[in-house]
């Protein structure tokens, strides 16, 4: 058989949890690559998901769940610093709106304790209404967990992968994994739509399709399910009618709960429900789940302020059959899984790899870690998030920072160029969108878009028509018809 | 950084901000800058390549890109008038103290003695008329697209469905049509349209565009790129009515849902803002809650004629530069304009009157669509003024003027309301 290359471990799947593993690799003497099959990474769960990084009191004393949220939270307070990542340690409220309620607070507060997390707190209604002005009057009280906290999930999974590549790592997008290739009982690498990679290990972080994947090397041991949720996002003049930090209701048996958050960039957003389906690529909203997030909001809020909704997406979730994350080797050696990684995955993340690493560990003996590991990310400029000095200084150096594209969000030409050129810079209008921000704010776009689509062309050296928004069918523009030219 | 002063600075070198340029220049102000953040000025008229502008401004007429011309040539030869294009202000302080960047000058402090508000307006989008499905390449606000078509010379698709008859929309249909796009409906929640009649007739009935009113988009399909949308009819209420969806297929949806006024720095600088017209409360004179800031325009209410916009921005500079020249006659008495039944929105919303009276002209908007009946303009409960109404309609502004005489009469309270039944 043919290789196109031949690695010591494969990574299957470019999200939190691929890159936060390929991230992990990258720290030993080992030759690793990430496949991942969209033009970006991040595009699946960790693209549309809450956004918070959990304290850990939700997930069942000693699950994995568990083990990794608080370990997993704790790791990216270093993180936070080397990467140069966008996180507001907010801390989180579980508000409850009854005595039953309350109820499930002390019990919540004495699992929290037991997963290790700390300085909970069960606060009365005047605290937590200190906390949170806008909630309703008649709350009874709410959990207080300090450590948890609000990120940008994208950016996160991009500075791993740019901090695995600048210490060796190699990311592959567009690349999809038709098989795994096996040789007896162990693995012998992948088959991708790119060719075939010879590799010691596979590491499935494939998401939903981390059972499909599996399969393809005759491993059925676990199965993945999508479980769909919404979200409504506002613009950030809604902010001060909604809450400051992160809000969620008393969960019930079923469900985490509708909450009502800030994102780290200072929106709002309601959602998610959760809906299971069968389909793993329907991320529709519907008007029924809509009006459930928005009824469930108003349980704790009494003026959502839906006029000022800028956009309403859904992200689907990777729910195994076990209920629990699945992070050991396969039923063919060799072949690990990081798959079944729901919430608090993006918690967790930092945790899995570690563990991901230590199976390898202890299945390669002699593994070494390298001395100069590059542990800082250069971290992209952000021209509104300087001061004016520094913008003036920015200008001076190199005119495109003076030239705001995105005026919602006041970004720059420069940035957007600097996005696409980057270490997995941006190939498409989302993946521009993604990194700097140009789009995501109350104009969704509508002045900047064209603006960005030509950039793009000019930047990449391909004609505007040809510019897509994400997926390979997604093209933005086409070209003028010529004079008695029929309509298709 | 360079540190640049003046006694009049226009933020936006839209219709409104020429046109408040002139004035302020025409009333004797000689230290003016506008800061225009597009390549060119002109605003959004350069895209609106259609005529059907400046009939009651210019008395003739003429085509969008015409009209900025128009508005262009009026102010240059200038050197008091001094334009800065491709120039984004990203801050103004209560002090009149202007952060604004370009790539030629970099970053710019600026002071004006007295600033004019003229930013516009920007389009209501998907996200915030909540239409649920897939969030396909393929849908544009109208805006956006008419740019694309007529001034960078793409199309933003093939076969096209317009949600909302607002004149963008109707205006967008047939240059969508006359590129040999197939525009397959333009769908209304409304029972009635929100375009100008004779939007309606030149750009739908004359190239049989189905107007479908009461309906709306209750689904988005397409995974890459829009493949067609699922309509609903919708009831009184406008809610979507079970049983009545049916699909269209299209690449492309254009959303023409209204217009926001953008006034982003208006709020930085907690200037008194009007919840339904969106724009900062001003007097008769485009005086906002902040002395020596005006608005004008459409950053002020939405208009449907940039003629009005022209001569409500010429009040503003004219105030502005008597402002600066210490020639403004203060103030006698303030009157609260209210609206009554039938008017949704009504500009200004203060009139501040001096001893000697001073012309006023209200711009009014109703809340639905009327027939025969009477505009009354109440003071203190006196009616002052009347005026027979044959046709009423929400996307038409009604402009009523209110002579100097008069106002020296005016109370402390002015009602605008309709009289059905005449």
């Amino acid at each position: 058989m043919n290789f196109i290359k031949n690695v010591d471990v494969v990574v299957v799947g470019g999200g939190i949890t691929g890159t936060a593993i390929l991230r992990e690799l990258s720290k030993y003497s080992l030759k690793c690559i990430l496949v991942e099959k969209e033009p970006d990474l991040a595009l699946g769960t960790t693209k549309a998901n809450s956004a918070i990084i959990h304290s850990g009191f939700d997930a069942p004393f000693g699950s994995q769940k568990a083990l990794t949220n608080v370990r997993g939270n704790r790791l990216y307070h270093e993180l936070q610093g080397q990467l140069g990542l966008d996180i507001k340690w907010l801390g989180s409220l579980v508000v409850a709106v009854n005595d039953e309620e309350m109820e499930t607070l002390k019990d919540l507060l004495v699992r929290g304790i037991k997963n290790g997390v700390k300085n909970l707190e069960i606060l009365d209604k005047e605290a937590t209404l200190a906390k949170e002005p806008n909630l309703k009057k008649d709350i009874k009280g709410a959990l207080w967990a300090p450590s948890a906290g609000v990120c940008w999930p994208f950016d996160i999974a991009l500075s791993f992968a740019r901090c695995a590549v600048q210490n060796g790592a190699e990311v592959l997008t567009n690349c999809t994994v038709n098989k795994i290739l096996t040789e007896g009982d162990k693995v012998l690498g992948v088959d991708t739509s790119m060719g075939s990679i010879k590799a010691k290990y596979v590491i499935n972080a494939a998401g939903l399709s981390a059972d499909k994947i599996a399969a393809t090397a005759g491993d059925n041991s676990f199965t993945i399910h999508p479980r769909k949720g919404e979200y409504i996002l506002f613009d950030k003049t809604a902010s001060e009618f909604l809450v400051k930090g992160i809000v969620f209701p008393t969960p019930t048996k079923t469900s985490k709960g509708i909450l009502i958050c800030t994102t780290v960039h200072g929106n709002t957003f309601i959602g998610p429900n959760a809906h299971d389906q069968e389909d793993k690529d329907n991320k529709a909203t519907t008007s029924m789940g809509m009006e459930e997030i928005i009824a469930s909001s108003r349980n704790l809020i009494e003026n959502v302020p839906l006029g000022a909704a800028i956009t309403e997406f859904s992200g689907l979730r990777a729910v195994s059959n076990t209920g629990d994350f699945i992070i050991q080797e396969g039923t063919v050696k060799g072949l690990i899984h990081a798959a079944g990684i729901q919430s608090p995955g993006l918690s967790a993340a930092p945790a899995i790899a570690e563990e991901v690493v230590e199976l390898i560990r202890t299945l390669e003996t002699g593994l070494l870690l390298k001395r100069n590991f590059k542990a800082i990310v250069a971290k992209r400029k952000v021209f509104s998030e300087l001061k004016i000095d520094e913008q003036s200084k920015l200008c001076s150096e190199n005119t495109l920072y003076g030239r705001i594209v995105c005026r919602c969000e006041t970004v720059t030409e420069g940035e957007i160029v600097d996005a696409i050129h980057e270490t997995c810079g941006a190939k498409t209008l989302d993946g521009v969108k993604r990194r700097t921000r140009a789009g995501m704010g109350r104009c969704q776009g509508g002045f900047c878009g064209p603006k960005v689509t030509q950039i793009l062309a000019r930047e990449l050296g391909i004609p505007v028509t040809e510019v897509l928004k994400e997926g390979s069918a997604s093209k933005m523009f086409f070209a003028k018809k010529e004079a008695g030219e029929e309509t298709k | 950084m360079q540190e640049l002063e003046y006694d009049i600075v226009i933020i936006g070198g839209g219709p409104a901000g020429l046109s408040a340029a002139y004035s302020a220049y025409e009333n004797g102000a000689r230290s003016i800058l506008i800061i225009e953040r597009d390549f060119e000025l002109g605003g959004i008229l350069q895209q609106c390549i259609h005529n059907g502008f400046g009939l009651h401004h210019f008395k003739e007429e003429l085509t969008g890109p015409g009209y900025a011309q128009r508005c262009i040539e009026l102010i240059a030869n200038k050197p008091e008038i001094v334009t800065m294009v491709d120039t984004m202000v990203l801050d103004i302080s209560t002090e009149k103290k202007i952060i604004a960047v370009s790539p030629k000058e970099g970053l710019m402090k600026i002071t004006g003695k007295t600033i004019i508000l003229t930013m516009g307006c920007r389009e209501r989008t998907r996200g915030a008329i909540r239409i649920p499905g897939e969030r396909p390449a393929g849908i544009f606000t109208a805006g956006a697209a008419q740019r694309m078509v007529n001034m960078v010379g793409y199309l933003p698709g093939q076969k096209i469905v317009i949600l909302g008859s607002g004149d963008i929309g109707l205006i967008m249909a047939r240059r969508m049509s006359l590129e040999g796009c197939k525009v397959q409906a333009v769908l209304e929640i409304c029972p009635f349209s929100n375009g100008l009649t004779r939007n309606i007739v030149q750009c739908l009935q004359d190239y049989e565009i189905p107007l479908l009113l009461a309906h709306t988009i209750t689904e988005i399909h397409g995974k890459d790129r829009l493949t067609g949308i699922t309509v609903s009819k919708v009831d009184e209420n406008m809610r979507p009515i079970a049983g009545t969806e049916f699909d269209i297929e299209c690449d492309t949806l254009l959303l023409s849902v209204g217009l926001i006024p953008e006034n982003e720095l208006s709020r930085g600088l907690h200037l008194k803002m009007h919840p339904l017209t969106n724009g900062p409360i001003v007097n008769q004179r485009r005086t906002t809650s902040l002395p020596g800031i005006y608005a004008a325009g459409n950053v002020v209410h939405v208009h449907d004629l940039v003629d009005f916009v022209s001569d409500e921005a010429e009040i503003a500079g004219k105030f502005a530069a008597l402002e600066v020249q210490g020639k403004v006659c203060d103030a006698l008495r303030r009157t609260e304009v209210k609206t009554g039944e039938g008017i949704r929105t009504c500009v200004p919303q203060i009139l501040d009157i001096p001893a000697e009276g001073e012309a006023v002209r209200l711009f009014m908007r109703v809340g639905a669509p009327e027939r025969k009946v009477k505009l009354e303009i109440l003071s203190d409960g006196q009616v002052i003024l009347n005026k027979l109404l044959p046709v009423a309609k929400p996307s038409e502004m009604i402009a009523v003027d209110i002579s100097a005489e008069k106002t020296k009469l005016m109370g402390c309270e002015l009602t605008v309301r309709l009289s059905r039944g005449v």
